[in-house]
């Protein structure tokens, strides 16, 4: 240990539950988001009623997409307040807890795309198609634009988000096809493909994590072996190069790209336990 | 030297933009001409009271089915991909369960984005459709001249919204007809539901289907 600080490398015995701990409480949120919604059509308890597009909670909290809205109110309808309160309040929690959180914790094709993506490299398909990143935010502006041109909430056509959620909640039909295709497109044809490039939704998001508060930071980066272990597990791994590698050594630990969706499997795969969560306002230790 | 690299730097750039935007372009249109098919209210398929008309409707639904969850008679379904319906949005069946009006028209209080419109507040103001008398070589009252009156005994808005004609056939016979009253039909479907005949004699059809005048379509 001469010569290494003290604090930098401490070898400690780090369990699967250990390495998964992020993971396994975003699958227990995911999961559990999902059966609020499930209890009521199922038991009859009815916490939540409604879908991920707009819900009540308890019959008092009313929370509404606010992307969803947008593109109703591009298609020129003005909703009544009660859908704007409930998007403004989605909206605070997610500049809060950042953005792309709904992608990671709550979103129900997370899980589809992390299973296309588990299998995709346990059988060694190479990442195929793989289109620049900015490619949702034209895709996001697509939607808009369109919506305004049809005069109707264009993306819900098609959103394999809604479509898998509002399918479980009041009846799958064929929607079941849409979240089939997507993963298959993940599998085969774009490594990450759906959730890291093309999902207008996870953009829009991501615009709304630009401003978020709850932050992944590198604040023990001195630690940091250049394994690579983080960068191999990040859906957007881009993220964490100006708060892991700066070229300022003063630079902020802070991870503050919106495309991070704050899923922590950075966390749990850093032997060195570079990285945690924290504000956005998180100082060097 | 650097100026150079920059000017080549920036015409990447443009060009990016280029393949980008028209790229968006194509999806775009992509987009735009799927959701024009994929936009559909089968005549069959009725939409809760106080719908905006088709057009405001797809904008103004955001497909959350709260109105769904504020029926009381269950009798609201939000469209499956693959029923011919648009995706999400709300609708009954009149036939498989009429719209029972309940006078505090919880469907509509419970749409948050104003779908369906909180304006109406009596539910006899309802325009959800319009009865019409389709069979009438199949409807027991006219056809067989029985007497039948199950459409008229079903409405809820009663004795305003169908009413029993008498006529008189060329050979002297009497029937009464089952006689929709356009301006009180609310559209509900309970005598279409009612019906004894195998397929109703009487049908619930989308205002801009069954009416004759050139009134804005619902």
């Amino acid at each position: 240990m001469k010569g290494v600080p003290e604090h930098a490398h401490v070898p400690v015995h780090r369990n699967v539950f250990v390495r998964n701990r992020w993971l396994l409480a975003r699958r227990t949120v995911q999961f559990a988001i999902m059966g609020l919604f499930l209890i009521g059509p199922w038991f009859g308890i009815w916490w939540v009623k409604g879908n991920l597009a707009s819900s009540t909670l308890l019959d008092r909290i009313g929370l509404t997409d606010p992307l969803v809205l947008l593109q109703s109110l591009a298609a020129g309808h003005v909703p009544l307040t009660a859908a704007l309160v409930g998007a403004l309040t989605v909206l605070v929690v997610y500049v809060l807890v950042g953005g792309r959180v709904y992608c990671s914790w709550v979103c129900p094709i997370n899980v589809v795309t992390d299973a296309a993506h588990w299998l995709r490299t346990r059988l060694g398909i190479p990442p195929g198609w793989q289109p620049r990143k900015a490619i949702r935010q034209w895709v996001l502006a697509m939607t808009l634009v369109v919506s305004a041109l049809i005069g109707s909430i264009a993306w819900e056509l098609v959103n394999p988000i809604t479509f898998l959620h509002r399918g479980l909640v009041f009846g799958l039909g064929l929607a079941w096809l849409v979240v089939l295709a997507v993963f298959l497109f993940d599998l085969l044809v774009s490594r990450r493909g759906w959730c890291s490039h093309v999902c207008p939704v996870g953009a829009f998001y991501g615009l709304v994590g630009r401003a978020a508060l709850v932050r992944v930071n590198a604040r023990d980066r001195h630690a940091c072996t250049d394994c690579g272990d983080c960068y191999r597990v990040c859906p957007e791994p881009h993220v964490l190069v100006p708060a892991l590698k700066p070229r300022a050594a003063d630079a902020s630990v802070v991870i503050t790209s919106g495309d991070c969706t704050n899923c922590g499997r950075c966390l749990d795969v850093c032997g060195e336990d570079v990285l945690h969560f924290g504000t956005r306002f998180a100082k060097p230790s | 030297m650097a100026d150079e690299s920059k000017s080549s730097d920036r015409r990447k750039f443009l060009r990016q933009c280029a393949g980008f935007a028209s790229s968006a372009g194509v999806f775009g249109l992509l987009l735009a001409s799927y959701s024009r098919q994929s936009e559909a209210l089968p005549s069959w398929a009725i939409r809760p009271p106080g719908a905006l008309p088709e057009d405001g409707f797809s904008a103004a639904c955001v497909r959350c089915g709260l109105c769904v969850r504020a029926c009381p008679f269950d009798i609201l379904h939000l469209a499956a991909p693959g029923k011919g319906i648009t995706v999400g949005t709300p609708y009954f069946v009149a036939r498989q369960g009429a719209c029972e009006m309940c006078e505090d028209i919880p469907c509509v209080v419970a749409c948050p984005t104003g779908a369906l419109d909180h304006d109406l507040r009596e539910i006899e103001d309802a325009q959800m459709g319009v009865a019409v008398l389709t069979g009438r070589d199949t409807c027991y009252a006219v056809a067989r001249e029985t007497g039948c009156r199950e459409c008229y005994l079903a409405c809820p808005v009663k004795g305003q919204a169908i009413t029993m004609e008498r006529h008189q056939r060329g050979n002297g016979r009497g029937y009464f007809e089952p006689t929709v009253h356009t301006a009180s039909c609310t559209g509900c479907g309970k005598c279409e539901q009612a019906c004894v005949t195998e397929e109703a004699s009487i049908k619930v059809l989308p205002i801009g289907l069954a009416r004759h005048d050139p009134a804005p379509a619902r």
